[in-house]
């Protein structure tokens, strides 16, 4: 047993014998008449375990055969129709797979009013009123302290205008204010840009909700007449809840998910 | 003043103003002579003058146009004040014979029929209108009874999807194309249960079969010539007594999308690799080659397609049965001529968003190119009489076209997802359409509004046919289950 790599760097260093391949390629032909003669020659006990394990071997390299003979072979043996069958028309088309038909218009209502929703983010943190709000200071004096700024990211709505400022509590600033989320089908994997129609629910406060600042974990309403989906009634929805799953004014875009 | 039948005068007061009319049918001849109407003349009246001058045995409903617009209240109206037309010219009003018959709108579902164990590919009505049979992607074909909506028979014998199916114009046989490039044919008639031995398996095909078409009643009593087209680039014309192929047309270099038996011995072939090719059809050569398109040619429509479709029956004669083949060949011709006149013209659509209108007897050149579509065209297809043409493309909306010239006549929006197949109905005044939006939807062509919306289905609506003799419309769809709709 060599102890180092003394062989390895021989033969990196020097090369092997010239006649090193046609040696080799000699002594695998001769292995198969050299294994059939230890084969004819042992006895005893040292023949059993070679017996023994030259049936394993052999069996394998049967399997090995029959495998390769099967592959090679043509067969017109019926096979089970696959899957996912398209008209004529549709052959060698690349369809995309739009999302199918949905649930009643009435089971969405029925949920709603439950309140109960099988969000992929059931549990989010809570925001604290400190971390949303910033304290503006106003006065002649600056010492009043009634306005807040929001410092996450809102949504207003289309019809939207500011209270006279003068009495304004909340202010949202313009440069959070965000029109269109990335919402990405659960199950499709794909990702659309869509407008949102509004904030459903914040589910750290009601308060948060009124003022339309969306958060981890808030349901918001898309618009998804893009997509073209179709009720079984026939109706065209063109609405859907989706719950945003990043921190958005960390990132700068809302990304969240379709509640299917 | 030389008007046969006058209305009633106007007020006492004002003379009433008239306008000099000329009749002429839509082959450009003129008929009776000029004649001076009043301004105030309806459609019903302007009937009533023209059924006297043919000399109609029975009064027969005609529309009326004049330079395209149709006349629906009174010259005065449509014509004078909408086209500010002057009562010093003479006003050449053209008129179009409409089917006798009145085809109600379907406007509801009257069964569902399940049992396909996956979706449903074709959908295709025999020609009496007593059945219709289903191909489907389980490899199986079922014939459905339409009085009691209830499987007649179970066919199996394809190996893969059941692309296309086809009824022979004497209704006696099927004709089933796979995706395992087999053409299975069943004995129509005396199918029932679960039938697994087809009447004949023709194989030969080394792809999938995408289109079927027979042979024309008035050419082949015994309805014994069927042509196949395959996704190998290859039609087969197939003898069906004798289960051989009688020749091969080769000359295609991509798959075969369609494939259509004229009524004058020709047949047309339309293909991926952007062209169609007109062959003979007694000896399969080659006899023109319509170029023109500049991507894949997906569908094609004939304009006597109807009539070869349903040989000797017509809207009344459903359950009629002629004693031998050729008494009912005979019937099939006669109809063939008187109603269908002039050279054949086809239609083609292609993922090139256009269309083309071809008379392949005539001339190799096109006689228009129809643009307007924002996707590729699906489907085309002819009203019963030729005289306007639908096509159903991707971006979701249907225009129908002039049949003779090709001229745009006006689009129809509605969809919400692509538009797979378009049908008339018998009597051309409906057309249905089968989207991928899962509904269809029932347009009526007079107002050229949507008339009715079919929901229903739960999945993409693949296949939808019209009965010919206008009583029921049945549409397959990708959820495993065929509606049959009546009104």
């Amino acid at each position: 047993m060599p102890q180092n790599e003394y062989i390895e760097e021989a033969i990196k260093r020097y090369g092997r014998r010239f006649n090193h391949e046609e040696r080799m390629r000699k002594r695998e032909a001769r292995s198969v008449h050299k294994n059939s003669a230890t084969a004819q020659k042992l006895h005893g006990l040292k023949a059993k375990l070679h017996n023994k394990k030259r049936h394993t071997e052999k069996i394998e390299m049967k399997k090995t055969i029959k495998a390769h003979e099967e592959k090679n072979a043509k067969t017109t043996a019926p096979q089970e129709p696959q899957a996912g069958a398209v008209p004529a028309y549709l052959l060698d088309r690349s369809s995309q797979n739009n999302a199918k038909v949905l649930s009643n218009m009435i089971k969405q209502k029925r949920k709603e009013k439950a309140g109960k929703w099988n969000v992929p983010l059931p549990k989010v943190r809570g925001i604290a009123e400190d971390e949303m709000f910033k304290v503006l200071k106003t006065g002649k004096r600056q010492t009043k302290q009634w306005k807040r700024m929001v410092t996450k990211v809102t949504f207003v709505g289309d019809g939207f205008t500011r209270k006279p400022p003068k009495y304004e509590r909340f202010i949202r600033p313009m440069g959070l204010r965000f029109k269109k989320a990335n919402v990405t089908h659960p199950e499709l994997g794909a990702t659309f840009t869509l407008p949102m129609i509004g904030v459903k629910k914040n589910p750290s406060s009601p308060l948060y909700t009124q003022l339309g600042v969306i958060t981890k974990g808030t349901i918001i309403e898309v618009n998804v007449s893009e997509l073209g989906l179709v009720t079984t009634g026939g109706k065209v929805v063109w609405g859907k809840y989706a719950q945003v799953t990043n921190n958005p004014e960390n990132d700068g875009c809302i990304n969240s998910v379709l509640l299917v | 003043m030389t008007t046969a039948a006058s209305p009633a005068s106007p007020a006492p007061a004002a003379p009433a103003r008239t306008v000099l009319a000329q009749f002429r049918s839509k082959d450009g001849e003129p008929t009776g002579p000029p004649l001076q109407l009043p301004v105030t003349t309806t459609a019903k009246e302007l009937a009533l003058v023209l059924n006297q001058l043919l000399a109609n045995d029975e009064p027969l409903p005609y529309t009326f146009t004049v330079d395209d617009d149709e006349i629906l209240t009174s010259i005065d109206h449509d014509v004078l004040t909408k086209q500010q037309k002057s009562t010093e010219a003479t006003l050449i009003i053209e008129y179009t014979p409409q089917a006798v018959f009145r085809v109600r709108a379907v406007t509801r579902c009257g069964a569902t029929m399940t049992g396909h164990a996956d979706a449903v590919l074709s959908v295709h009505f025999a020609p009496d209108s007593r059945t219709v049979a289903s191909g489907s992607g389980d490899a199986t074909v079922r014939v459905w009874d339409l009085d009691t909506a209830t499987p007649k028979a179970t066919l199996k014998a394809h190996t893969n999807w059941v692309l296309c199916v086809a009824w022979s114009p004497d209704g006696n046989t099927i004709a089933s194309g796979g995706m395992d490039g087999l053409v299975c044919l069943w004995d129509a008639r005396s199918v029932k249960g679960t039938a697994t031995k087809p009447l004949a398996v023709l194989k030969g095909h080394r792809d999938a079969v995408t289109c079927l078409a027979w042979e024309p009643m008035h050419a082949n009593a015994a309805c014994s010539r069927l042509a196949s087209g395959s996704r190998d680039g290859t039609v087969r014309i197939w003898d069906t007594k004798s289960r051989t192929t009688e020749f091969a047309l080769a000359q295609h270099t991509k798959a075969i999308t369609c494939v259509k038996w004229g009524g004058e011995g020709l047949i047309y072939t339309a293909s991926r690799d952007c062209s169609i090719k007109t062959w003979s059809a007694n000896d399969g050569k080659l006899v023109r080659t319509l170029a023109g398109h500049g991507h894949w040619v997906n569908t094609m429509a004939l304009s006597s397609e109807t009539l070869l479709r349903t040989g000797p029956y017509d809207h009344v004669s459903a359950g009629k049965k002629w004693s031998n083949a050729t008494e009912a060949a005979e019937v099939a011709r006669e109809r063939y001529r008187t109603g269908h006149k002039g050279a054949e013209r086809l239609v083609s659509g292609s993922d090139d968003f256009t269309l083309f209108l071809w008379t392949p007897s005539a001339s190799k050149q096109a006689t228009t190119r129809m643009t307007g579509h924002q996707a590729l065209v699906n489907h085309v297809t002819f009203s019963p009489s030729g005289a306007r043409i639908a096509s159903a493309s991707f971006d979701k909306s249907i225009k129908v076209w002039d049949g003779f010239t090709g001229k745009f006549l006006f689009g129809l929006r509605g969809h919400v997802g692509a538009v797979y197949q378009c049908v008339f109905s018998a009597d051309e005044r409906l057309l249905m359409s089968a989207s991928k939006d899962s509904t269809c939807k029932v347009w009526d062509l007079r107002t050229k509004k949507l008339k009715g919306d079919l929901p229903g289905h739960a999945d993409e609506v693949y296949a939808v046919d019209w009965a010919p003799d206008g009583e029921r419309a049945c549409s397959g769809s990708k959820d495993r289950s065929l509606k049959l709709w009546r009104q």
